[in-house]
């Protein structure tokens, strides 16, 4: 038989998908929670279970002001968005400029924190379970935080160069999920590391 | 298979005491953890042998019945999308099934895990190493190795061995399929199981969770014992070991080459943890659980180089001379 | 394999440089070479697998044998496990839904193409590092070379106490990258069925085989996140001195089996599904009716999806959970069997009155149907707790297992390979010879996997090199190894049978089967762009409707 295709009918009405920047970040993160989950059950079923070493409530100061700086950052990213959505590239730039500079301040405030941890209270990953589901978990956090702040920056750079314009909204929208993820995972890190678990 | 399944099912009825098939057949129960298992077992196996029995006619049926006919017109048969009442009548049932199956179950898991422990229970404590099994028995001061004696238990006035299982590395399971389903020995999480055997006899079994090069060859053999017999094994067992003049050359290579070490002889310096206990070694069948029956020769093959028996486990060859091998192999044959 | 355009004789295409066509192919990001190059991957590591289990098998063959070493013998289980199913059953799913799913659903290609490129090649190099572990790898005592910690890698097996050197390094490396890939086409399955169909093509009008790689999809980004965590955390272990399933620290080993099972059951299903959906395509055409009960199998596979999230401590039913733990899960394991056993009866209902023809693509799948029932069936008896107390951790349970993989998922493969090969290639495979490969395949998957629940009844635990005499277990054994020599010829039979057919097939044209789904309306092998324009549809088969336009399916949905 030859190379003929049967044609179907054609039809006028509009045919209306969702977008799929959108869905795929939202797998992604479907994909990234389940990390997560399990990262934060090993932290809670292993809380009170240290052998040795210090305990949470020995040691941990929970992180307010820097949690304030990478929960701000989603309302930032949310005005940037909102910024160029509307065609206003200078505000845009301003508000992605600090979104960035709220995330690096996160970063700088685990940095600090983990400093004074490992050599003012000597707790390190191999040190107890408590170090070992701390660091690991707080750091895939701040591991996704460098993910996320790097694609910001990228960003940063090409808005620098005047590239992006009106008609990449859509894709950095998408790319602002993946930020507002991030603040959520925080969220729940928070409130698993600092609230219940001290 | 059902018909294999039926056959030897059947044939294992017969013969407890040294079953036709196998000595370790799951449907040959002698104790009555294994009992209650197989009662189960027969209940599921019935049920499902009825719905393959079923599905499978229908589908053999739907096969020869609806196939096409050399003499086809071509026409396309009548398409059925779909029958409701259909689709329910096969959710209910199976759903119902479900619950029976279900229900039967649960009664057998609380019946054998959450089975008081009687106060005349014979209490022992495995441990599982790489690639042995430790016994001890705490009440009764005994430490012994690879052989599990256990008194037999008379229906009618249970004395019940309770084990409680734990692990000196990784992960094991203790399998003696005769006596109750297998239960995992992993290290810092204790488990306990049962065992009544209701008659006399060597009942085998094997570690049933990889643990290593040699979990093939960590064997398992449980002695059922008349109470006599048990409680003068008990005993046997638990005295300090027998001192030999003959084996003092033995002995004292033993003692000062890196055996003591591993290895504990009762009454001696010898007092090692990480290796089975030797104090009554000729009282076993078998050495290196299970792997080759205890003989001079097999033990002085074993000592020459373990892996030559068993290759990958844990003891390592000791390097001796013929000469310190057959002494110390000497001294090792007087500990009855 | 397929062109960019249909080759006339003669033309440039033909007879552009070999260096040319094969860079094509390696910088391709058509989803029709991709799902391509995943089945050839996946084929070459069916035949590796197929060594390692042969050796075993021959190990295996009487007791006390000395074919290979314990080491030997326990590096094979293991990487016969891993390959199987990381790197031939994930990349056969992929690689059918990859080449399928965009034209079942009249989309011209997956919705990120370069993501699907990407997620292929981290698969194909998650592949080469395991491998590499047969050469690389120098740790101490020499104790490199193959993983050999079982496909499910135990703590605390797997801690560098126990293991030494990077062998497990190498397992958990190679198939956390292989992960990776399988997120990112899970992520590019799940995107394309939600936003690339075709006019017409509601969710409720797709054909099944979407519906089902679209649950697939969903259950992929649900439970490889728990092994990718769990390998970080064993890394982690074994190079930082963490303690996450260090038992001397107070750490759980217990905990890694959860961890892996929540990820290794829903594994199963992952598997299982996508061999439902070529079913559920194939049947219909070859018994020449609609499918029983659309509607049903979307809700019992959604169904079989959720479940399979909450039963997967049915895998560690010996090591001594509460009792209450035990019971819920042998009520969630045998609450699955309820959508389970619905399909087949759907199925069955399919096949009820019509007319069945049996080519080698129903021939598979009439086997899958008998094959799968029995599995399902000693799947029920392993989820009676009590029962699994002696079966489990038995060759009864690896029976089970590969009675569902072999004898159900890859006969349903062998099915869509047939179906399907028209397509992809333009021309007919030999009919004699695939009936050949059947019946060689059937005899000697039954000599194999029929006989080797016996050992497991007689008390033969798994993943021991040898065993003693006298347990009652030589026999079994000796016909279980026969077996699988039938199966490694019909193998060679089946893929000389595709290369033969490739080159000097009959011309197979568009649609050989009179069958009814998006893909029969495009060229064989489909130009680059799928399809000239964009179709839109009315029913569940716009082919049937095209075909029967006196009584159409959309009159009846």
């Amino acid at each position: 038989m030859s190379a003929n295709v049967m044609t179907m009918p054609q039809r006028e009405r509009t045919w209306e998908l969702p977008s799929r920047g959108h869905v795929a970040m939202f797998a992604l993160i479907v994909a990234e929670s389940a990390i997560f989950v399990i990262f934060v059950v090993a932290y809670l079923f292993y809380l009170g279970k240290s052998l040795t070493g210090p305990t949470p409530k020995q040691v941990l100061e929970a992180p307010i002001f820097y949690s304030i700086c990478l929960l701000s950052s989603s309302i930032t990213i949310h005005l940037a968005v909102k910024a160029l959505r509307a065609g206003d590239i200078r505000t845009f730039r301003a508000w992605w400029f600090g979104t960035i500079a709220l995330g690096a301040a996160f970063l700088y405030g685990t940095a600090h924190e983990w400093h004074r941890l490992i050599y003012k209270d000597g707790l390190t990953i191999s040190t107890n379970l408590f170090g070992t589901t701390y660091y690991s978990l707080v750091g895939l956090h701040g591991f996704h935080v460098i993910v996320g702040l790097i694609c910001l920056s990228t960003v940063m750079a090409f808005a620098l160069l005047g590239d992006v314009q009106q008609q990449h909204t859509y894709r950095v929208d998408v790319l602002s999920l993946y930020w507002h993820f991030v603040d959520v995972v925080w969220v729940v890190v928070f409130t698993v590391v600092y609230i219940i678990g001290r | 298979m059902i018909v294999v399944l039926c056959w030897f099912g059947t044939a294992s009825f017969a013969g407890a005491a040294d079953p036709p098939l196998s000595p370790t057949n799951i449907f040959a129960p002698a104790s009555t953890p294994a009992n209650t298992i197989f009662g189960l077992s027969v209940f599921v196996l019935a049920v499902t042998a009825t719905i393959f029995v079923v599905v499978f006619s229908l589908l053999a049926y739907a096969v020869v019945r609806f196939r096409k006919r050399t003499d086809d017109d071509g026409r396309e048969p009548p398409q059925v999308y779909g029958s409701n009442q259909v689709e329910l009548a096969w959710t209910v049932i199976p759903v119902l099934i479900v619950v029976a199956l279900f229900m039967a179950t649960a009664r057998v898991i609380g019946s054998v895990q959450k089975a008081a422990q009687p106060s005349n229970a014979i209490e022992v404590i495995a441990i599982g190493h790489q690639f042995w099994w430790e016994y001890r028995y705490p009440a009764l001061h005994v430490v012994t190795a690879n052989e599990l004696h256990v008194p037999v238990s008379d229906p009618e006035h249970p004395t019940p061995t309770f084990i409680r299982l734990l692990s000196a590395d990784t992960d094991h399971s203790f399998w003696v399929p005769r006596l109750n389903g297998k239960t995992d020995l992993i290290p810092n999480h204790p488990n306990s199981m049962w065992i009544d055997p209701h008659e006399t006899g060597l009942y085998l079994g094997q570690c049933a969770q990889y643990c290593g090069t040699q979990h093939a060859k960590m064997l398992l053999r449980v002695y059922v014992q008349t109470r006599d017999e048990f409680d003068r094994w008990i005993q046997e067992q638990g005295q300090p070991a027998h001192l030999s003049d003959t084996a003092s050359e033995g002995q004292h290579i033993f003692e000062t080459t890196a055996c003591i070490n591993c290895h504990a002889v009762a009454g001696t310096v010898a007092d090692g943890r990480f290796g089975p206990d030797l104090s009554h070694l000729m009282s076993r069948d078998t050495i290196a659980a299970g792997a080759v029956p205890n003989t001079a020769e097999n033990l002085r093959r074993w000592i020459r180089n373990p892996d030559a028996i068993k290759p990958g486990s844990r003891m390592p060859a000791m390097e001796l001379s013929d000469r310190e091998l057959d002494a110390v192999t000497a001294y090792l044959t007087t500990l009855r | 394999m397929s062109t960019d355009s249909i080759a006339l004789p003669g033309s440039y295409e033909a007879s552009r440089p070999l260096v040319d066509r094969l860079h094509e192919w390696v910088t391709t990001v058509d989803h029709k070479r991709l799902g391509i190059l995943y089945i050839l991957f996946a084929l070459f590591f069916l035949v590796v697998g197929g060594i390692e289990a042969t050796i075993m098998r021959i190990q295996l063959i009487r007791p006390q044998n000395d074919f290979v070493s314990p080491e030997v013998f326990n590096r094979m289980f293991t990487m016969h496990g891993t390959t199987m199913i990381f790197f031939v059953a994930m990349p056969l799913v992929f690689g059918f839904a990859n080449y399928l799913v965009p034209l079942m659903i009249g989309a011209r290609d997956m919705a990120f193409p370069r993501l699907n490129a990407f997620s292929f090649w981290l698969s194909a190099f998650g592949g080469l590092l395991l491998y590499f572990s047969l050469v690389g790898a120098n740790g101490l005592y020499g104790a490199g070379n193959a993983p050999d910690v079982g496909w499910f890698a135990y703590a605390p097996l797997t801690a560098q106490t126990f293991s030494r050197g990077h062998s497990t390094d190498f397992w958990t490396l190679a198939v956390l990258v292989s992960g990776f890939g399988s997120i990112g086409t899970a992520i590019n399955i799940l995107t394309t069925i939600l936003c690339l169909r075709c006019p017409g093509m509601k969710l409720g009008k797709m054909p099944l085989l979407a519906w089902l790689n679209l649950v697939m999809a969903g259950l992929v980004l649900l439970a490889i996140g728990p092994l990718t965590a769990a390998q970080i955390m064993l890394s982690l272990d074994r190079y930082l001195g963490a303690h996450f399933f260090d038992t001397q620290a107070g750490g759980s080993a217990v905990i890694w089996m959860h961890f892996f099972w929540i990820f290794g059951h829903p594994e199963v299903y992952i598997l299982v599904i996508p061999a439902f959906a070529v079913v559920s395509e194939i049947i219909p055409v070859f018994s020449r009716k609609a499918m029983f009960g659309y509607p049903i199998m979307v809700a019992a596979t959604v169904a079989i999806g959720f479940l399979s999230m909450a039963v997967w401590a049915h895998h560690m039913f010996t090591v001594g959970m509460s009792s209450n733990a035990n019971t819920f899960f042998v009520l969630s394991t045998m609450a699955i069997g309820v959508p389970t056993g619905i399909k087949i009866f759907n199925w069955l209902a399919t096949m009820w009155g019509g007319k069945i023809h049996f080519q080698a693509p129903m021939l598979f799948c009439i086997a899958f149907l008998f094959q799968f029932l029995i599995a399902g069936l000693t799947g029920i008896m392993l989820s009676a707790a009590p029962f699994d107390w002696q079966l489990g951790n038995s060759y009864f349970v690896v029976a089970h297992f590969h009675y569902v993989i072999v004898g159900g998922i890859l006969f349903a493969l062998f099915g869509a390979f047939y179906y399907w090969f028209p397509k992809m290639t333009g021309r007919m495979y030999d009919e004699t010879v695939g009936k050949l490969h059947f019946w060689l395949f059937v005899i000697g998957f039954h000599l194999t996997f029929d006989f080797m629940h016996v050992p497991g009844l007689l008390g033969m635990p798994r993943r021991i090199y040898t065993y003693e005499p006298g347990r009652g277990w030589d026999t079994w054994n000796l016909i279980v190894t026969i077996g699988v020599f039938f199966q490694g010829l019909s193998i060679l039979i089946f893929v000389g049978n595709l290369l033969w057919s490739r080159v000097k097939g009959k011309h197979s044209g568009s649609d050989p089967w009179d069958a009814w789904t998006l893909e029969w309306t495009t060229s064989s092998p489909p130009p680059a762009y799928n399809f000239a324009t964009i179709p839109t549809v009315k029913s569940r088969r716009p082919l049937w409707d095209l075909k029967h336009p006196e009584d159409p399916d959309w009159k009846y949905e």
